[in-house]
């Protein structure tokens, strides 16, 4: 028999004692268990929400972003590529561009990698004569933009001009009195007018599109054009500057105008955009970290409380043993056994009352979470359940230490005299 | 063998301090039993724990084998008793949660010893408790009890037995018992100091001697 043969066969005979040991940390290990899977389990499923919330909220910014974008595409192309040729001067006082370039220019930036404008469009434009109607107007001969890469096709900044048709500014449709679906002649050729504009207030109202190639046929400017138009993403690092280096290196003959007016409110209304976005991102995980925080600091209060409570009271238990084994201790000491014996005996004891309400305690609290959360999702935790285990029998022969120090320090011949 | 000698103890009392050893000398040589008689509160039982290595004396020496007890240190002395003393009380003290079997082997718990268990076999049928091994303290009469005590005492086969009132509970059968095994044990070559007021133990003893407020008087 060894000293822990002695101390099973002990918590074998006081097993009330050991159970009410026993007991005590089971609720404290079974309250804190409880409390961690249950606060571990809140926060996860706390943390889901918020993160289901901060990914609605960023789609949802996302689409306001995107209708942002779409919004200011529609105020149209914000940059132009003249030849560099072109005086500036004479551009303002024409109207419209008085040098050329080949249209194979647009071709070149479309194939380039150039990343700072989209939707390239090749334009001629020039203000001429309409002799049939005895008008000055501005004639605009487009085509379709050039696609990008192999990239997904994107919705024009401006829809085609088949060959054949035309399409009217305000004041030449009003002026005249035409309509959708009419004949017009221009310049002797035929058309049908595909669409009339709506009043602009701009050079716009007294324009004409027609298609590119029938534009240059009838002013004399085969395979030329007067600009090419493209739309600045106006995202963060294509300033004006960036985007006239980047072409530069590509279309070296040619120099780049920024339509200060719509770059800057599409640039403000992409900013204001991403801006909302991170507000309203940063408030939801705000709220998910105060939400944490609270939480953790109910928990600090908590644990410590019920733990202290129940290890006092298996200190209580561990000095009721002792002096319940007064004679005990004394015969055990008599027949030779060392201070530091008696001591190993009762921190042994302890020791295994933490053990085994450690167990018990784990095991219920978790049973006690499941049996309230009929989701099946587990609460089990490898961390808890060690730190439970090692830590509840440490703690409980910490608070078993003073009683065993005073058994061991018994004085045999006083117990033994006294019987 | 074992020798008191010019020992002192005082305890502190609730009218101050009580002499408990006046200087008491006692010797007791291999082979002897030696009875101690003497009204109570005469000291009996402070020289018997005294001699036993359980309380130290405030003065004088005690001596085994001219080993002096209280020049060694306390787990030295654990030790030192554990091998070469055995101590045997009137109130038994045994430990309630063991068995009788487990009660004797557990004075091995300081000397560890392979053959315990057989010796402790052999202890219980010995002094007739063959058929009670497997019993706790509570299902004995006293009488097995005290054989119980003085099984474990046997147990480490030490050379020096101290016996404080062993038959003061007992009737004459379990009496002459334990008297016969403190008798055989002495006959033995071993010491035995007993305490005793007991008067059925005069022929066991070679010599008697009386104290009186903590000093050994002339032998009774």
């Amino acid at each position: 028999m060894r000293i822990l043969g002695l101390v099973l066969r002990e918590i074998r005979f006081r097993r009330l004692s050991f159970a009410l040991g026993v007991l005590s940390v089971a609720v404290a290990v079974g309250c804190l268990a409880a409390e961690l899977a249950h606060l571990g389990r809140y926060g996860a499923a706390r943390q889901a929400q918020i993160d289901a919330k901060i990914d609605a909220t960023e789609a949802a910014m996302r689409r306001l972003e995107d209708d942002y974008r779409v919004i200011t595409k529609r105020m149209g192309f914000n940059v132009q590529i003249f030849p560099r040729g072109q005086s500036l001067a004479e551009l303002h006082a024409a109207g419209h561009g008085t040098v050329f370039m080949p249209e194979e220019r647009a071709e070149t930036l479309a194939r380039s990698r150039a990343v700072s404008v989209q939707h390239i469009l090749p334009v001629l434009q020039q203000k001429t004569a309409w002799p049939e109607r005895e008008r000055t107007v501005i004639l605009i001969g487009t085509r379709a933009e050039i696609p990008r890469g192999e990239g997904a096709a994107k919705q024009p900044v401006l829809d085609p001009v088949p060959a054949g048709a035309a399409v009217l500014g305000w004041c030449l449709h009003r002026d005249f009195g035409i309509a959708r679906g009419d004949r017009i002649a221009f310049r002797g050729r035929e058309f049908t007018v595909a669409a009339c504009h709506e009043e602009r207030g701009t050079a716009d109202d007294i324009s004409l599109w027609v298609n590119l190639a029938e534009a240059q046929e009838m002013l004399g400017l085969p395979g030329k054009i007067s600009a090419i138009l493209a739309l600045s993403c106006q995202c963060e690092g294509a300033a004006i500057e960036g985007i006239r280096a980047e072409i530069a290196a590509i279309l070296p003959d040619t120099q780049v105008i920024e339509y200060a007016f719509q770059a800057e409110a599409r640039r403000e209304a992409r900013t204001r955009a991403a801006r909302a976005r991170s507000d309203a991102v940063g408030g939801e995980e705000s709220f998910a970290e105060e939400s944490r925080r609270t939480w953790e600091e109910f928990a600090a209060a908590l644990v410590p409380v019920v733990a202290a409570a129940c290890f006092v009271w298996i200190g209580v238990l561990a000095l009721l043993n002792v002096r319940e084994r007064r004679s005990e201790i004394g015969i055990l000491r008599a027949l030779g056994l060392h201070a530091r014996d008696i001591l190993a005996i009762f921190l042994a004891r302890a020791g295994l009352v933490g053990a085994a309400g450690a167990l018990l305690g784990y095991a219920g609290g978790i049973a006690a979470l499941r049996a309230a959360s009929p989701d099946g999702v587990p609460f089990f935790s490898a961390g808890i359940f060690a730190a439970a285990m090692l830590g509840a029998p440490a703690l409980a022969m910490v608070v078993s230490w003073l009683p065993a120090l005073m058994a061991a320090r018994q004085d045999p011949a006083a117990v033994l005299r006294e019987e | 063998m074992l020798a008191a000698i010019e020992v002192v103890k005082r305890y502190a009392g609730p009218a101050g301090q009580v002499t408990a050893l006046a200087g008491a000398s006692l010797t007791i040589e291999a082979g002897e039993l030696v009875i101690v008689r003497g009204p109570s509160g005469s000291g009996k039982t402070t020289l018997l724990l005294a001699c036993g290595g359980l309380l130290a004396p405030d003065a004088g020496r005690v001596l085994v084998d001219g080993q002096d007890l209280y020049r060694m240190t306390p787990n030295e002395r654990a030790a030192f008793r554990a091998r070469t003393i055995g101590v045997i009380f009137q109130q038994y003290h045994l430990v309630p949660y063991l068995t009788v079997r487990e009660n004797i082997m557990a004075a091995a718990l300081a000397v560890p010893d392979a053959r315990a268990g057989d010796r402790a076999r052999e202890l219980a049928a010995r002094f007739g408790l063959g058929d009670r091994e497997g019993h706790v303290p509570a299902a004995l009469s006293t009488g097995e009890r005290q054989r119980a005590a003085l099984a474990r005492a046997f147990l480490n086969r030490p050379r020096i037995l101290l016996a404080d009132e062993p038959t003061g509970n007992l009737d004459a059968g379990n009496a002459e018992t334990v008297l016969s095994a403190l008798g055989e044990f002495a006959r033995g070559g071993g010491a035995v100091l007993l305490v005793t007021h007991d008067p059925r133990a005069a022929p066991y003893g070679a010599r008697t001697v009386a104290m009186e407020a903590g000093s050994i008087g002339t032998p009774a």
